[in-house]
This record gives C-alpha cells, structure tokens and sequence, in this order.
C-alpha cells in the first residue's frame, strides 16, 4: 500500500522537473530562439519529449549544437536542415509536406468531406419521406397511447 | 449489408492498431541509407599494438567492406552484445570498428584490455559529434559501410546472433564477403 502511494507521488510528481531546458544566461536571444525551434522537434532518445522539454543527454548535446549554429549565424532553416539530414523527418513533429505524408496532411480534410457528404445524403433522403395522411381511428389510437401510463 | 459498415470500420481501426502495436518505434529510419558514410577523424583508443595518438578516418577502409558498431563503456546492452562480437571477430572476415561514444569516464581502454577487444580500430568520440553526423541515438548502433565508403544498412540495438543471421549476413553477402 504504500509503495502504490510513493508510486503514485512519483507519477504524478514526474511533471514538476520535466521542466523547460534551463537557460543560458550568456546569450538570451540565442537561447530563446533555440528553445522556440527545439519545441517542434522530437528528441531522438525519449520520443514523446521535444528537445527543448527532453533531459536525455542526446538533447542536451543537440540543443548545444543548435546554439553554437546559431552562434555561427545559422538560420532556423538551416539547423532544421542539419538535423533532418541525420535524424531524418522523424525529428520533425510537424513532417513536411510531400507525397508520402499527402495522406496525413488531407486526411482530416478527407473524412471532413465523407462526413459531409453522408450527412446530406441522409438530410436528402429524409426530405424526400413523404407525409402520411392518418385517418381518424389511427389518431385515436396514437392519442390513446399517448395518454396512458 | 448496411449493418456491417460498423464492423467492417472496426476491423479495419483493429488492423491499423495491431499493425501499430507490433512496430518498433526505435527502428528510426536512417537518412544514410545508399549515402556516403561522413568523413572524420579521431584519434585511436590504445588498445593491443595501436599506437599512441594514431587516427583513424572511414577513408582508411576504403576497398574493404567493414562494420561501424557505436558503442560505450557505459551502455549496458553494449556489455550483451560483446561476447556476440567477440565471436564474430573470429568467426568472420569483416573488420568491426569500435566507435568510443562519449566515454567521458575514459574507461575504453581499460574495459577492452580486461574482456578483450573484438574492434579493428577504436576511434574515440569523446564530445559525441561524429555521433551526431551518423545520427546515432543511442548505443549500441551498427552500420555496414561497403567498400565505396557507402552505407547499406543500419541496425539499431544489440547484434545477437539471430539478428546476425537474418540481417547482417545475407547483406554482406550481397556487397561480396
């Protein structure tokens, strides 16, 4: 019982130094503009962190490399670009978009579309019921039914 | 008929899922695939009759087909995959180098004097940059360079011998060994 506590603590604790990468005081730009671009990549050791958020030491060595790029005067297309040439797309959260990723970028739209598409239909068909004329004993019958209870 | 859509969506959601399931999310891709494997030079690890301050560079196995296995005295499942190494350095012709990854400790040397040494060469990339421009993500990582200087094949993880079977030999096979 209470290892499940101290368990629980710890899981839920876990947040609190997950924090941001600490930073650098010597150079704030550089080191804003590097944890605005580590935010939308992936960290290669623990794969649902970004680089920014990531303690693995790989992170910290790349956040390193993309600071001393930086330094060199490197635009953030270019580092991506450094990266993506090592690491491939998979350090992107957000995948280019080109003919293999086609599908995950539309595909949102295209279930859009089939849900439209279904909906208008059904719209279609109900317009399309007629109304059927009760006769006398059939009210009756559907206000008796009413009533009850 | 209509009332098997819901089913038939999901079977396919169930298809989709399982085949999720059973891929493995640290088989990255690699870029290198069919690229020339990047230049570097680092000096050597002693280990056996090497000489000090000696310095190895990928252009020095041009002609041979050779492994580049990136390893760490500090990496446990590297310590799994030694003895299969060590095997392999005897049981076949392609030369196995020791990429030294990031052994701030500075235990290479030492380890590979005490448990034997299965490397060619052990190069030493202390600050992890050559690492990076291979784009390793965690050790024990192992490329097969033909002899262009061009990489083949990448395996991420230790090399047991099933993996040896299966991946590596019919690939070295392929590039003539």
């Amino acid at each position: 019982m209470k290892s499940l506590l101290i368990t629980l603590f710890l899981a839920f604790s876990a947040p609190a130094w997950a924090g941001e990468a600490t930073p650098n005081a010597e150079d704030p730009v550089i080191e804003q503009r590097m944890i605005n671009l580590a935010e939308d990549l992936r960290c290669l050791v623990c794969q649902n962190e970004s680089l920014a958020g990531s303690h693995a030491e790989l992170a910290e060595d790349l956040r390193r490399e993309i600071r001393e790029q930086m330094k060199a005067g490197k635009d953030d297309k270019q580092v991506v670009a450094y990266l993506t040439e090592r690491y491939g797309d998979f350090v992107l959260y957000r995948p280019p978009f080109k003919p293999v990723t086609y599908l995950l970028w539309l595909g949102p739209l295209l279930f859009l579309g089939l849900g439209l598409s279904v909906w208008f239909l059904t719209l279609k068909r109900r317009r399309a019921l007629k109304d059927v004329p009760l006769d006398e004993k059939k009210i009756a019958a559907a206000a008796q039914l009413l009533d009850e209870k | 008929m209509k009332r098997w859509i819901p089913l038939l969506v999901f079977a396919v959601l169930v298809g989709f899922f399982a085949k999720g399931l059973f891929l493995n999310p640290r088989e990255v891709p690699s870029p290198f695939i069919g690229k020339p494997a990047p230049a570097f030079s680092l000096p050597l690890v002693a280990i056996g009759n090497t000489e000090a301050n000696a310095a190895f560079s990928p252009a020095d196995m041009k002609g041979k087909v050779w492994l580049l296995n990136v390893w760490a005295p500090w990496c446990v499942s590297c310590r799994q995959e030694h003895p299969v190494l060590m095997g392999l350095a005897q049981s076949q012709p392609v030369p196995i180098v020791g990429l030294n990854w990031k052994d701030k400790d500075r235990e290479a040397a030492q380890l590979l004097a005490q448990h034997g040494s299965p490397y060619a060469f052990v190069p030493d990339d202390l600050s992890g940059k050559v690492g990076i421009d291979y784009g390793v993500t965690g050790t024990p990582e192992t490329y097969v360079i033909d002899k262009d200087g061009i990489i083949r094949m990448k395996h991420i993880g230790p090399i047991g011998p099933e993996v040896w079977k299966e991946k590596f030999e019919p690939k070295l096979k392929e590039l003539g060994t």
